[in-house]
């Protein structure tokens, strides 16, 4: 299958960082931008491919999370068990709302408002109900085994969440190439179209944010292993929806490497926002804020839109290519 | 099982909380008639605007009332600004493109606020907020009284502009085709940044009527938001009258919510009802069909 050798580039690459560096900031780092980079490649599967824009991705990262830490620590139950069951959580609460919203023809703003609405429901009852352990939250003992999903150090969990992230991109290859990816695109292209020529386009989205969920509920579940606590607003809380959609629009929406490439960039951002003006909440937002403006406004295809553009003033065009155009 | 002692009150007090809420709605529903966007940002700028009025009474010892004469116009200027030259051009034309660009812009001046304020809780000292007149057997805030009044005035203000004046003739017609209107020589980019200038100045005087009762920090406005998302649904996108209506109907649903579920759950009440809304009526109960 063509496209895999750069993944397995990537992969490889990636996979040496613990041994040329032992440095946990580097490893920290490493690991938010991993996670923000598959809890986005979920958002990019309905989102980049599909068109359909969530804001409440933190629906599922949150069920992810709650599922792997609740069900281990009030029923005992083995962790990649119940991380296991978190991805499928997720995946069961995508299948819900996107059921229920695409069934009654939600699309754009609206489809964009009821899962921030779900995402808000979801964060309430979470912050009330006993068994999240309402506001205190819930701790996940300490038990640094790799049955139990913990280890002595941070590389083994580095190299768990690669692993996971390698998953997802050549998922999202798979789909790209298959008869499935060509509906969704032609879906976000034209929906009314698509349908016309016969694409069962509730069955498609349905099936796109399935899929797009379990990613992100896994980013969820790992999200628990890895800080070993969760409460409501880390799980459901807006920030999570935020970066799931932010990655994949600065990287290059509705590509393979876009949510990667993103996360690196904000998180980036962000640590440099925190070098130069201290801990002071909020500012790393606010330029997440800004750069998800600018990038709209001057790169709507992202990082990956602008390699491509300086690629082909380099290499004069050999044939007119089949990418998507924005517009 | 409960006297009419509680409900009618309950019922009052709704209705005055609700007549808020309409106004937050009146300013997305004229956003969205108009744009057909859904303006995320207005949660965010409605929090700018109370802490707009908060300083306009700590720093210059003006009243919330007073300074909602002038800071109508300011805001009306700074939404103008906004969609003229910043969400209009970055948008290229793509509704999607729209969500994200409000959303930055949400996320931006929240957390600006946030970054500059800290996450304290803010409220200021009136003499007048805690009076009451009292109707019937039911005691009622003044404060509450008046911003009901005024936001009757308001909408009967706003009808009556956009029958009536020309920007107003303007801003149907874009609103029913843009194209047409442009072709009959309507600067629609203009007409676009009025709109949402008009939407924005109702934040404002929101923020002054709310400030005399409510605290403010800088996640404040997010709580009217989707309150207002939820009424300008279920009012039908675009419509004046249906986001009042559907105003004062959340405010009676939310207090008779809060009396019988309490506080934290009788938030829920509103997000279920959206989302209800959304599934099952997603053109409102006023709307025409989209």
């Amino acid at each position: 299958m063509k496209g895999l050798a750069p993944i397995a580039t990537v992969a490889v690459l990636l996979a040496l960082v613990p041994f040329i560096t032992a440095s946990n900031a580097v490893l920290n780092f490493l690991v938010m931008a991993f996670l923000i980079a598959l809890a986005g490649q979920g958002w990019n599967i309905l989102g980049g491919y599909g068109g359909q824009y969530s804001f409440g991705h933190a629906a599922f990262f949150g069920t992810g999370t709650y599922v792997t830490a609740v069900l281990q620590v009030r029923y005992g139950m083995n962790a990649w068990l119940c991380f296991a069951l978190g991805i499928a959580g997720g995946a069961l609460v995508g299948a819900v709302i996107g059921g229920l919203s695409f069934r009654s023809g939600l699309r754009g703003s609206y489809f964009a408002l009821v899962t921030l609405a779900f995402a808000e429901v979801l964060r309430i009852v979470a912050s009330v109900a006993p068994i999240t352990g309402a506001g205190v939250g819930t701790l996940i003992k300490l038990d640094l085994r790799p049955e139990a999903f913990q280890f002595q150090s941070r590389a083994p969990f580095y190299w768990v969440l690669l692993a996971l992230l390698v998953v997802s991109l050549i998922l999202t290859r798979i789909i790209e190439d298959s008869r499935f990816g060509a509906y969704l695109v032609a879906l976000r292209e034209n929906e009314d179209a698509a349908k016309a020529l016969g694409v069962d386009t509730t069955l498609v989205k349905l099936g796109a944010m399935t899929i797009s969920a379990a990613i992100t509920a896994a980013a969820g579940g790992f999200y628990a292993q890895y800080f070993l606590f969760v409460d409501a607003g880390i799980a459901y809380g807006p920030w999570i929806s935020v970066e799931a959609l932010l990655a994949p629009i600065i990287g290059g929406v509705g590509t393979v490497f876009g949510p990667l490439l993103g996360a690196l960039v904000i998180r980036t951002l962000g640590e440099l926002t925190k070098i130069v003006a201290g801990d002071a909440p909020g500012l790393d937002l606010v330029i997440y804020g800004s750069v998800l403006v600018a990038v709209v406004a001057f790169a709507p295809r992202g990082i990956a839109g602008l390699i491509e553009r300086v690629r082909g003033r380099l290499t004069p065009p050999a044939a007119p290519s089949l990418e998507r155009s924005h517009g | 099982m409960v006297s009419s002692v509680i409900l009618v009150p309950a019922l009052l007090n709704g209705l005055m909380t609700g007549a808020v809420y309409a106004l937050v709605a009146l300013g997305l529903t004229l956003i969205y008639g108009v744009l057909h966007i859904i303006n995320f940002a207005h949660g965010a700028l409605l929090t700018a605007a109370l802490f707009a009025a908060f300083f306009a009474n700590k720093l210059l010892g003006i009243d919330p009332y007073v300074a909602a004469l002038f800071l109508a116009p300011l805001f009306f200027g700074i939404g103008y600004a906004l969609q003229r030259f910043v969400i209009g051009p970055a948008a290229h034309g793509e509704d999607r493109n729209i969500l994200l660009v409000t959303l930055g812009l949400a996320v931006m001046i929240e957390n600006a606020l946030l970054y500059a304020f800290r996450a304290d809780t803010r409220t200021i000292n009136l003499s007048y907020a805690f009076d009451v007149v009292e109707i019937g057997n039911s005691f009622l805030a003044v404060p509450r009284v008046v911003a009901f009044g005024v936001v009757v005035a308001i909408a009967a203000l706003l009808w009556f502009a956009m029958r009536w004046t020309d920007t107003g003739k303007a801003i149907r017609a874009v609103a029913k085709e843009k194209l047409g209107a442009e072709l009959s020589g309507i600067n629609v980019a203009h007409i676009y940044a009025v709109t949402f200038g008009l939407g924005t100045a109702c934040l404002a005087v929101t923020a002054c009527l709310l400030i005399p009762t409510y605290y403010i920090n800088p996640h404040a406005g997010n709580a009217f938001v989707l309150i207002a998302f939820t009424i300008v649904v279920l009012g039908g996108m675009g419509s004046v009258a249906g986001a009042m209506l559907g105003g004062l109907f959340v405010g009676v649903v939310e207090s008779f919510s809060g009396l019988y579920l309490g506080e934290s759950l009788g938030q829920i009440g509103i997000f279920v009802m959206f989302i209800l809304v959304l599934l099952f009526r997603p053109s409102g109960l006023f709307g025409e069909r989209a």
